[in-house]
């Protein structure tokens, strides 16, 4: 089934290779992973990936911790949008447990996995910017995700790693601060985000750097288990949140954007597109939150949402649920659910594994760079070394879920 | 429109038969409990069939259960994007022996995840191009997802297990 690219050597009468280290610490792989490439010459021959620099063995880890900290642990998967990590993990418990949230929490969510999208996107496609040699416009939107951020330090306190929601909804109503700065953020981001991708999208430097770089079949990307931007980018309208919706998204009106060719070009214009989509939900969720009664921010579930603080001071029944949950003696059903949401960078996947104590048995993550990654020596086989370097941040592999 | 479960159970059993050991649903997936010797010839016979098109390798994974007679576990989520039907799969494997064929002749994406399988759990795909440790140190000895590697020091008196009800 592999598709082998032929390679032209350079140097024909000698045919020698050289090999180099490619990372573990390079700046130009954004993230720790090592990378030892056969070239002749420029060309790439062979190349081996070597990964677990950052392993932090989460699923071991998750074994020994209650629900509600493991949701600290999802954070550091893809740190670029955490929240999409939290709220799959806590849709996965949720799943588990059977609660079932208020309309406004699932639009609540809707909006921060949203902010969160964008924020990752921006990042990859800033990042390419960078890798081709424009490092203006990657500053120009970090003061974009900044905004974001102050929306996340709004709702939760945090900025990189958010820790964002509890199982069973948000930890605290939103105050009028996080609105007020949503929609100053709406106001501004697709004029100013539609300057900077006009500064590279139609670049004759970026389109030759980019075109034809490092790309994929739409069959054998789905073959080598991509999902997300990286299978659109190759044609395949692949996306969880219309498959499998979560999370009230069938309620919204949005576009999938795909590409034909699966080269880094593609993902760049698929990655945009995403943004301007994820700007469209967060507008609807935000109208449907004003339709929904205020202050609902959790779901009834008393013994697994922790009760109010001023409760918990004043009244034994709530500090006796307020120890239970956080010593994690919640009652969970003894099962195994597979969740999937979709992630910054594909399909985020939970399945855990429930023998009914205080942990789970058995916590295992989906991480979709984990599986798209291994296909980059077959992506760079061929190309020059200067085209692996984009095909690598084209494919926006995030070291943290790449290792778990 | 997802397949129903009654027809992916009627499929398999009639192409199956006695290796098929347990099927039951959880949460909406159907979860088939087989005998480890044929993993590939289900794997193929999905992902050829034309009414059912699994060509979506999502996961593999390990588990382990040390009171069982049979220890570790192999779990395969597949997933059919053409009718969007989840289905998952699970092989156990004595602990002494814990062999089971490759997946990757039939999805490249297999490879890494064996891999991993293998880090963590110690089980060996037989076939794989390169069975070697992946996320874990080159020289380690163990496989360190196993239950019997506790997480904390097991000295530890203030965090027993017998308070947590586990």
């Amino acid at each position: 089934m592999s598709e082998e690219k032929h390679i032209q050597l350079v140097n024909e009468l000698e045919k020698e290779t050289v090999t180099i280290n490619l990372g573990p610490t390079h700046p130009a792989t954004h993230g720790i992973f090592q990378n030892i490439l056969e070239v002749d010459g420029e060309k790439i021959v062979a190349c081996e990936s070597t990964i677990g620099y950052i392993h932090r063995a989460f699923e071991k880890l998750a074994e020994r911790r209650p629900f509600y900290q493991i949701t600290p642990i999802t954070d550091r998967l893809n740190y670029c949008s955490s929240p999409i990590n939290n709220m799959g993990w806590h849709m996965t418990a949720e799943k588990l447990l059977g609660i079932q949230n208020p309309k406004r929490v699932d639009y609540m969510r809707v909006i921060i996995m949203e902010l969160a999208r964008i924020a990752d996107h921006l990042i990859c496609t800033s990042i390419l910017g960078v890798d081709t040699g424009a490092l203006t416009g990657f500053l120009y939107v970090f003061q974009e995700r900044e905004k974001i951020y102050d929306i996340y330090e709004e709702i939760c306190g945090a900025r990189l790693t958010t820790n964002i929601g509890r199982i069973g909804g948000f930890e605290r109503d939103w105050n009028e601060n996080v609105f007020i700065k949503l929609n100053a953020f709406l106001k501004d981001f697709e004029k100013n985000y539609r300057e900077f991708e006009g500064m590279l999208a139609r670049n004759r430097i970026f389109m030759d750097r980019t075109i034809g770089c490092g790309p994929i079949s739409g069959e054998r990307a789905l073959n080598y288990g991509f999902t997300g931007p990286n299978l659109r980018a190759a044609g395949v309208d692949y996306d969880v949140r219309v498959m499998n919706p979560y999370c009230s998204y069938e309620e919204f009106e949005f576009d999938i954007p795909v590409g034909t060719n699966g080269d880094a070009y593609d993902r760049f214009n698929v990655l945009n597109g995403e943004i301007y989509e994820s700007i469209k939900i967060i507008r609807q969720a935000l109208a449907k939150i004003e339709k929904e009664p205020k202050g609902v921010f959790h779901a009834e579930a008393p013994g697994i949402y922790l009760p109010k603080k001023q409760d918990v001071y004043t009244k034994m029944e709530a500090l006796i649920y307020h120890f239970k949950v956080v010593m994690g003696e919640i009652d969970a059903p003894v099962g195994e659910v597979y969740h999937a949401v979709e992630g910054g960078n594909g399909e985020l996947g939970f399945y855990l594994i429930s023998d009914g104590g205080r942990t789970p048995y058995r916590l295992h993550f989906r991480r979709p760079s984990f599986i798209y990654y291994q296909s980059f020596p077959e992506l760079c086989k061929g190309s020059v070394l200067s085209d692996a370097i984009i095909t690598m941040s084209s494919l926006n592999v995030i070291a943290g879920e790449l290792d778990a | 429109m997802p397949i129903s479960n009654e027809i992916l159970i009627e499929k398999l059993t009639t192409k199956f038969g006695e290796n098929i050991i347990k099927t039951e649903e959880q949460y909406g997936i159907l979860c088939i409990t087989a005998k480890p010797t044929i993993n590939i010839d289900i794997l193929h016979f999905l992902y050829d069939d034309t009414e059912l098109q699994f060509q979506f390798l999502t996961d593999i994974c390990g588990v382990h259960y040390p009171d069982e007679l049979l220890q570790l576990c192999v779990v395969y989520h597949l997933h059919s994007l053409v009718t969007n039907t989840r289905i998952r799969f699970k092989f156990y494997l004595p602990l002494d022996k814990p062999e089971i064929k490759t997946a990757t002749s039939v999805y490249a994406s297999a490879n890494w995840m064996e891999r991993e399988t293998f880090d963590f759990y110690g089980i060996i795909f037989t076939g794989h191009p390169n069975l070697k440790r992946i996320l874990n140190v080159d020289d380690m000895t163990v496989y360190p997802m196993r239950k019997e590697y506790p997480l904390e020091d097991p000295n530890r008196v203030d965090k027993k297990d017998l308070f947590f009800g586990r």
